[in-house]
């Protein structure tokens, strides 16, 4: 049972997904980042592989990515930089990235090499379901790796079923239809729909991201789902600071406080 | 071993090629079109009014032409297939028309698209004008400098033109946020994808609205010379909308060779290019998997041509198809080659081609061509909207003239 499936074991609310894009701020932050979210009371690190065209991200997120490039991340240096992490990061970490580089560096290795850094699960959004089934699933599960599928309002109940037969893990509630870090005006019509979701019991739990930035955010998703996950906002506060740690703390206790 | 071209299956597979690779918060709106398109479009109501439209408002049947001087010149027989004489100035609209009447019968009532040289963008603009849609063009930022007049014609039909600032400011860019842009407003939207590229089914949907080119060349060219098959086809390929419409209803027929010309840039080993099937490898951009010019670690590479609209890292999956399964012909041609033909064509036949369909020209001089060959070139855009890299070339040559009489 990987670090995901036993921290749900545990806890059901409340529980707090960051994301980090590897190599940003700079290309030898990643475990400063990683060290840093696990120690002011993030439960899942969701760990970005930046992409040069990240389609389902906004601009913070895009940003971040452009500049872990600059910097000279890649996935084989992530792995390098992973080696031994489990020494001093024992949260559950997920790895969030694109298809195309995860294709070059070619699946089945890819999968390999994250289960012997000991990584928990991965998430790929450009992946869809009909190649998921045919192709990649058995490779993704012989690695005991998590695989987190997205929901999004305008996804139909049969789909969710089926996204809840395929998911381990938990599914990825996005609360608006946008890209990353996109803020909704509807929140009758978001809460409406957290509402279904909790209504449909599904088997895995539900994380509900995108939007989600501050105190009022994270509490107003839990109160539907087993916990919410925070991306641009952090990456925001990131970039603003010149202290990995202390902007961390900061911005973690003022949302968990 | 050779492997058969096929037509695509249902999920949009050309062979290895295609699929529709998108985020969840995409699905809805992919899989509405994949289950809707081929049923709308063969609505008899449809039908009659694209028909229509493509008669009394593109002004189709677009003319084959035999040029003359041009296969003089070449020592063989060349027929250009006059879609520059398009209204808009090139072969997009035949799709736009398409798309917006298809939009319509989805009820959207807003249309995005991105375009590189322009000419998607003006096409889009001209059917929403004709529709009365509200309508928002994603242009790279480099291609907004130099492809000005497009810029210019997309404003006058009342389109909003919003400039793609990241990456290589340039079409994959304007891509990128176009289908952002979709993500964003999911259910009033519908995305006018201009080349036969992107998640199926608009690689197919693309070209189906493109294949009237080939429909046309197969009667035209009986009447001119009593036989419907060339023994080539010409057309250059960015994403590659034109050459899929120009060999769509030729795919099944091997004696006619299609030949496909990427845009080399500074020459394919340069650096600077976009030819994708020489230095792409098999990968996922915008929804399809296809060859792709990328890095090692699979970050997708800048491209360069002089062309806008062939400055693209991606090819649309049939077209992958075509070259992998050797049933394309995959040529190139630099950007000097391109101008080059540019002037040979104003000059021998009176035509200022599009320096994307001027690639395509280029390739008469690689091809071997005998006498008693048949080719027909796409020529799939006119050179209104070039004239600025067009005029650089006159000045360059005007002054160097100069210098040799104050030598003299």
């Amino acid at each position: 049972m990987n670090r995901i499936l036993q921290l749900f074991e545990r806890k059901t609310n409340n529980v707090l997904n960051v994301y980090c894009t590897a190599g940003y701020p700079r290309v030898d932050s990643t475990l400063f980042v990683m060290k840093a979210l696990q120690d002011n009371g993030a439960d899942i690190i969701e760990l970005g592989m930046p992409y040069s065209d990240p389609l389902a991200d906004g601009p913070v997120i895009q940003q971040s990515s452009m500049m872990a490039l600059d910097n000279g991340m890649s996935i084989l240096k992530l792995f390098a930089q992973l080696k031994d992490f489990r020494h001093q990061i024992y949260t559950p970490v997920i790895l969030m990235g694109y298809m195309n580089p995860v294709l070059q560096y070619g699946f089945e290795k890819f999968c390999q090499h994250a289960a012997d850094v000991a990584i928990d699960g991965l998430i790929i959004p450009d992946l869809p379901i009909h190649e998921f089934e045919t192709e990649y699933s058995a490779i993704i599960k012989r690695y005991g790796l998590s695989f987190i599928f997205l929901i999004t309002p305008e996804t139909l109940e049969a789909r969710i079923r089926k996204i809840d037969e395929l998911s381990s893990g938990f599914i990825y509630a996005v609360s608006s239809s946008s890209t990353t870090g996109h803020t909704s005006s509807d929140t009758t019509g978001q809460q409406a729909y957290f509402k279904r979701i909790q209504d449909m019991k599904l088997k895995n739990p539900v994380l509900i991201g995108f939007g989600i930035r501050d105190k009022e955010t994270f509490t107003g998703a839990c109160a539907y789902a087993n916990g919410a996950i925070i991306g641009s906002a952090y990456i925001k506060s990131l970039g603003n600071s010149p202290n990995i740690e202390t902007s961390t703390k900061e911005f973690l206790s003022a949302i968990l406080k | 071993m050779a492997i058969k071209y096929q037509q695509p299956d249902e999920q949009g597979y050309y062979g290895s090629f295609g699929g529709a690779y998108v985020p969840e918060m995409l699905y809805p709106n992919v899989e509405e079109l994949r289950t809707r398109y081929l049923g709308i479009m063969q609505e008899p109501s449809f039908q009659e009014e694209f028909r229509d439209l493509l008669k009394n408002y593109v002004g189709r049947p677009t003319p084959l032409y035999l040029a003359k001087r041009l296969s003089k010149q070449h020592n063989t027989t060349v027929y250009l297939k006059r879609e520059d004489l398009c209204h808009t100035g090139a072969h997009k609209i035949n799709n736009t028309i398409g798309q917006i009447l298809l939009s319509h019968r989805l009820g959207k009532k807003r249309i995005i698209a991105e375009t590189g040289a322009g000419q998607h963008g003006v096409a889009t603009a001209t059917v929403c004008a004709l529709k009365g849609v509200e309508c928002i063009v994603y242009m790279g930022e480099k291609d907004i400098e130099r492809q000005a007049p497009n810029v210019a014609r997309m404003k006058m039909l009342g389109a909003r033109v919003i400039p793609a600032v990241s990456g290589s400011k340039t079409l994959k860019d304007a891509t990128n946020e176009a289908i952002r842009d979709w993500i964003n407003n999911p259910v009033d939207t519908h995305y006018i994808i201009g080349s036969v590229v992107g998640p199926h089914p608009y690689p197919d949907m693309v070209a189906r609205f493109q294949s009237v080119i080939s429909e046309e060349m197969r009667w035209q060219l009986k009447e001119n010379t009593g036989n419907e098959l060339p023994d080539y086809i010409v057309a250059c390929v960015g994403g590659g909308s034109n050459a899929a419409g120009a060999f769509y209803h030729f795919l099944e027929e091997p004696s006619v060779r299609l030949v496909a010309v990427e845009a080399a840039g500074h020459g394919i080993g340069s650096g600077f290019s976009a030819a994708t099937t020489q230095l792409g490898k098999p990968g996922i951009l915008h929804g399809s998997k296809s060859l792709l010019m990328q890095t090692e670690d699979g970050q997708v590479v800048e491209p360069h041509s002089i062309s806008a609209g062939l400055d693209y890292p991606g090819i649309g999956p049939l077209h992958a198809h075509l070259y992998e399964s050797g049933r394309g012909m995959f040529l190139s041609a630099t950007d000097d080659e391109a101008l080059t033909s540019s002037f040979e064509l104003a000059r021998l036949e009176g035509i200022i081609p599009a320096l994307e369909t001027a690639h395509a020209i280029a390739a008469l001089k690689k091809m071997k061509l005998k006498e008693g060959d048949v080719t027909i070139i796409c020529l799939s855009g006119r050179g209104d909207k070039d004239m600025a890299a067009y005029m650089k070339v006159i000045n360059q040559k005007e002054e160097e003239n100069e210098q040799d009489t104050t030598v003299i």
